[in-house]
């Protein structure tokens, strides 16, 4: 039953709002189907499926909030939720930063993050997609390492001021690490799609086998600074830790965008100017629920616009604070890219580093963004336009907004899979100059 | 990997703020969450539901945990209380072998129908997966222990004190980092409560009710003028406690050199961050490091994490073996090398014992979560890998008749497995002060409390900040220092050691959120070490201008 229609959900929260004595009154309905399997060692390790929906009550009495949350929905249980966040909201001390529900609020159209073919995924899918990438693997002498995960969800709101919203989406992410059995090489390759007939597990499969070949007997090359080509996954990796663009931590004068003696870099060039990210639920790459928990309605925005800061995210009660309009945290984010392959970048290249991706990645300092992490599963050397030979591991130091104010050339963007976090990233693999790697690393 | 969501809300404002919730989990009523719901009896009752129902359809061992896990989260910054949040999550795992293959199922409907259902679905996965198993499973023999139970060790159980006193506690903190001068602080209090039954084919019926705590900060400093700002977080450590870990004694206060004061088994916050707020000031003021070979002298709150990355990892016998080679990778402690009897991990003076027994950490329990009583076993012996750390059907890989105790899930609804044990570094022989060590380094770093951490999938090449870094010249302690970060192969790193001091300095601090698996699961793990010294390690600056 984890999947409930708009009509379904909405008559499940009118019931269990019906029985709120608060002044306020939020009820929310999340439901989620997954089904996972997991291979190692050319070989399944574990499969699995969960379903699961749950209910949750917020109350409020004045500034005095309470939340509980049930999974059974007879009208009994409904009942005994709505009060049992009453007697907590009762219980709480007042938050001075509780906001009002919402009244309705108007969503720009339906969303595109639903597919029947994902929908319809089956354990058989998930074995034959397995078996798509442990057969040629071992035919090749590489041993094959991944993880399927599909999911169908959906999440609906309503509140006693009026406000309801609906949504339901579908996922998959795949992910495939290749090694090479003499344990010289290592290959990596990922696709996350909201439809299915997108991805295509042996065509991924191949690509982190042919990497895995690729970069058997590494070289080593001396750490410093260098020309590099950042496949869509490494750009994505680090890019996508400048996008917590919180308007607050910027005020409170604790966050890469604050400014000497007070003041943000709103309207302030950041980057390259060649560099334009928004955000857009709409978008067909990475389409994403046109409303967030809360029930704001999310736009289509810029994030940094011919390089510059635009705007930063506003929650509700610091946007009472400043005056200003609330602006929702981003669910993907839209980085415009070029038209140049990733053939073309190295061709273009006299003296440079391919990166496949990135690991490991960890804050060294939140003042400059300062991050570091290791190259991983397919570093290679490029010299007059030519891949040369596979190189060692590096570790790095570097910050994306140094990287993107190094910014060479723009290439074709795709839909990125990053090695850690949750936002959908469609970006381009990019040539950044003076990347700075700190230091080399034996594991392969 | 969780541990980042904790370490993101002890450092930044709500934006960053995240639960550590699954869809199993329940938010309740604290007066829920001190009502015991089943008996050890009754339990059993339900438990033979599922192993007899397991049996009767040819699964060949079975076992069942009905599982009980209660979280208790008070969130506040400034003057201000944010979010007091209290879950439950409620249910039972069976797993089973049948075919020599394994099948896990796991149902919130803990009721004689739903054990049948549930054991009926475990031995159906296991029969499915069967087709594709190319080894039969093998398990290490393990004795049947009958009816057994095991507690945490606590005088104040943290969920029968009131909220009131803990928000109090908290704003207290806050009030005391204001006052001294602190732009904003963030304060937490984290309370964990497993209630683990578990019932084997094998005839053990292991009843468990285990304790954590976990109080935090992060106390901000800013410096308009230079636009610069630092966090200092708290000097506490997650320990396998009850509330008397926030007792703040007397005799559990350390001064250390640099005018420090840290904790060991019980934690004075409202001190702390007084503290925090005058750190974090000097931080700002700090000089910033010149690059280059340092000698290091690393202090427990800071070298646990050290260990955690670059020994308690590349030990799991799961990543040497490849069964995380697509997520957190394998390692560089292949068997080859453990084979050898030669291999020099680290220096003489390197012993790591892994250990799911000492109190007061983090990892400690009677039995694990496959019925195996837990023990104490070595790793690095004298510098020379001499084992790993393996759960009941991975020790025959490795010769080994008996597993090491080390298999845990996160919850009744994910499948056990191999999980780090208390990984800890075992104090010098030889009477040694930290000021002592000290007083023998020439050109040195001594670094306080963990920070940033990175390491490669392998675990050779590592590199980790810090909170607190003072310049040793000559001896002495200089001054504090900044934009230290220092890297290191994690082989060169241990044999780089030369000095340990003795167990009078030795301190248990650890994670309360460590990411595996796919799909991830966290378990929390304790590091013991002294203060040690390590020679000749590269420190690099980290400032950066944008």
């Amino acid at each position: 039953m984890a999947i409930l229609s708009k009509e379904e959900a909405r008559k499940i929260l009118e019931k269990a709002l019906s029985y709120s004595k608060a002044d306020g009154c939020s009820v929310s309905l999340n439901g989620t189907d997954r089904g996972n399997i997991r291979y190692a060692r050319n070989s399944v390790s574990t499969a699995g499926e969960n379903t699961n929906v749950v209910l949750g009550v917020s109350s409020n009495f004045g500034k005095k909030l309470g939340t509980a949350t049930i999974n059974e929905f007879d009208d009994a249980s409904l009942e005994k939720v709505v009060r049992r966040s009453e007697e907590l909201a009762q219980l709480a001390p007042e938050n001075p930063e509780f906001m009002d529900a919402l009244p309705q609020q108007t969503y720009g159209g339906e969303s595109k993050t639903w597919s029947e073919a994902t929908a319809k995924i089956t354990p058989e899918y998930r074995a034959q997609a397995a078996a798509d990438s442990i057969g040629p693997a071992a035919a090749k002498d590489v041993t094959s390492a991944g993880y399927l995960e599909d999911s169908r969800s959906f999440s609906a709101i309503l509140n006693n001021k009026g406000l309801f919203a609906y949504n339901k989406e579908t996922g998959v992410d795949f992910t495939v690490t290749m090694r090479t059995n003499d344990g010289t090489g290592s290959g990596w390759a990922a696709r996350s799609v909201n439809d299915v007939s997108k991805l295509n597990a042996a065509t991924t499969s191949k690509i982190a086998i042919d990497k895995a070949l690729q970069s058997r007997n590494a070289k080593a090359l001396e750490p410093g600074k260098y020309t590099v080509i950042l496949e869509a996954s490494a750009a994505a990796d680090l890019v996508r830790l400048m996008l917590n663009m919180n308007a607050r931590q910027a005020d409170e004068g604790r966050s890469f965008l604050s400014k000497k003696g007070g003041g943000t870099k709103v309207g302030e060039k950041l980057v390259d100017e060649r560099v334009n990210i928004y955000t857009d639920p709409w978008s067909d790459e990475v389409p994403s629920s046109p409303w967030q928990n809360d029930g704001q309605a999310r736009k289509k925005m810029d994030i940094i616009k011919n390089g510059v800061v635009s705007g930063l995210f506003y929650d509700r009660y610091w946007a009472t604070q400043k005056n200003v309009a609330p602006v929702p945290f981003p669910s993907n984010a839209i980085m415009e890219g070029g038209t140049a392959s990733l053939e073309d970048m190295i061709k273009d290249t006299a003296k440079g580093v391919l990166v496949t991706r990135f690991w490991y990645i960890r804050p060294v300092d939140p003042q400059t963004l300062l991050f570091t992490g290791l190259t991983r599963d397919g570093t290679f050397y490029i010299e007059n336009g030519k891949i040369k030979y596979p190189i060692k591991n590096f570790r790095f130091n570097e910050s994306p907004i140094i990287m993107l104010n190094n910014l060479e050339t723009l290439g074709k963007a795709e839909r990125a899979v990053t090695s850690e976090g949750q936002l959908s990233l469609f970006i381009p693999n990019m040539k950044i100059r003076d990347f700075t790697f700190s230091s080399l690393s034996d594991a392969v | 990997m969780k541990r980042r969501d904790f370490i993101q809300l002890a450092g930044m404002g709500a934006g960053a703020m995240m639960l550590p919730m699954d869809g199993f989990t329940q938010i309740v009523d604290p007066s829920r969450m001190l009502d015991p719901l089943l008996d050890a009896s009754q339990k059993k009752v339900l438990a033979d539901v599922a192993l007899n129902t397991t049996k009767s359809l040819g699964a060949t061992y079975t076992d069942v945990r009905i599982g009980r896990y209660l979280n208790q989260f008070v969130i506040t910054r400034e003057k201000k209380v944010q979010n007091i949040v209290n879950t439950e999550s409620y249910g039972v795992g069976i797993r089973v072998i049948a075919n020599g293959t394994w099948g896990f199922a796991a149902s919130n409907n803990v009721t004689t129908e739903g054990m049948k259902k549930t054991a009926e679905r475990a031995v159906a996965i296991a029969k499915a997966n069967s087709k594709f198993q190319k080894e039969p499973v093998k398990l290490a023999a393990t004795p049947s222990y009958g009816e057994v139970s095991w507690k945490t060790p606590q005088t104040k159980n943290g969920f029968e004190v009131p909220v009131k006193e803990k928000v109090d506690l908290l704003l207290a903190a806050n009030a005391k980092a204001l006052e001294k001068g602190a732009n904003f602080v963030n304060s937490q209090m984290f309370l964990v409560n497993e209630q683990k039954y578990f019932a084997s084919s094998e005839g053990s019926y292991i009843d468990q009710d285990i304790y954590r705590i976990f109080p935090n900060f992060a106390v901000t400093m800013i410096d308009r003028a230079s636009g610069q700002f630092k966090n200092r977080p708290a000097f506490a450590a997650p320990m396998g406690m009850g509330y008397e870990y926030m007792d703040g004694k007397a005799e559990d206060k350390i001064l250390l050199p640099g005018g420090v004061t840290t904790y060991n088994k019980s934690y004075d916050m409202i001190e702390d961050a007084g503290f925090a707020a005058e750190q974090a000031k000097q931080m700002i003021a700090a000089k910033s490091v010149e690059p280059g070979k340092y000698d290091l002298v690393l202090e427990p709150s800071h070298l646990w994490l050290t260990i955690h990355e670059s020994v308690g990892h590349p030990t799991e016998l799961d990543r040497v073996l490849g069964y995380e080679a697509n997520y957190a990778g394998t390692s560089f402690l292949t068997l080859d090398k453990w084979q050898t009897k030669k291999f020099n991990f680290g220096s003489k003076q390197v012993n790591f014992v892994a250990d799911k027994t000492q109190v007061g950490s983090l990892g400690a329990v009677g039995y694990d979560d496959e019925g195996v009583k837990c023990k104490s076993w070595d790793l690095i012996k004298d510098g020379i890998l001499v084992n790993y750390q393996a759960i009941r059907d991975q020790v025959g890989i490795i010769g080994q008749s008996e597993s090491h105790g080390c298999c845990y899930s996160q919850s009744w609804a994910d499948v056990q497995f191999q999980r780090m044990a208390n990984v800890s570094l075992q104090p010098g022989k030889e009477q040694l002060t930290p000021a002592q060590m000290i007083a023998g380094v020439e050109k040195g770093v001594y670094i306080v409390k963990d920070s940033s951490f990175s390491i490669d999938q392998q675990r050779y090449n590592f590199q980790f900040g810090g909170v607190l870094f003072f310049e040793i010249k000559n001896g002495k302690i200089e001054g504090m220092l900044k934009d230290v970060a220092y890297q290191a192969n994690s082989q060169e790193f241990w044999n780089s050691c030369a000095q340990v001091c003795d167990a009078r300095d030795y301190r248990v601090p650890g994670a309360f959120n460590d990411g595996k698996g796919q799909p991830g699961q966290i378990n929390a793990v304790s590091h013991g070490s002294a203060t040690a010294r390590f020679n000749g390690v590269n420190v690099i600056n980290t400032a950066r201008t944008i």
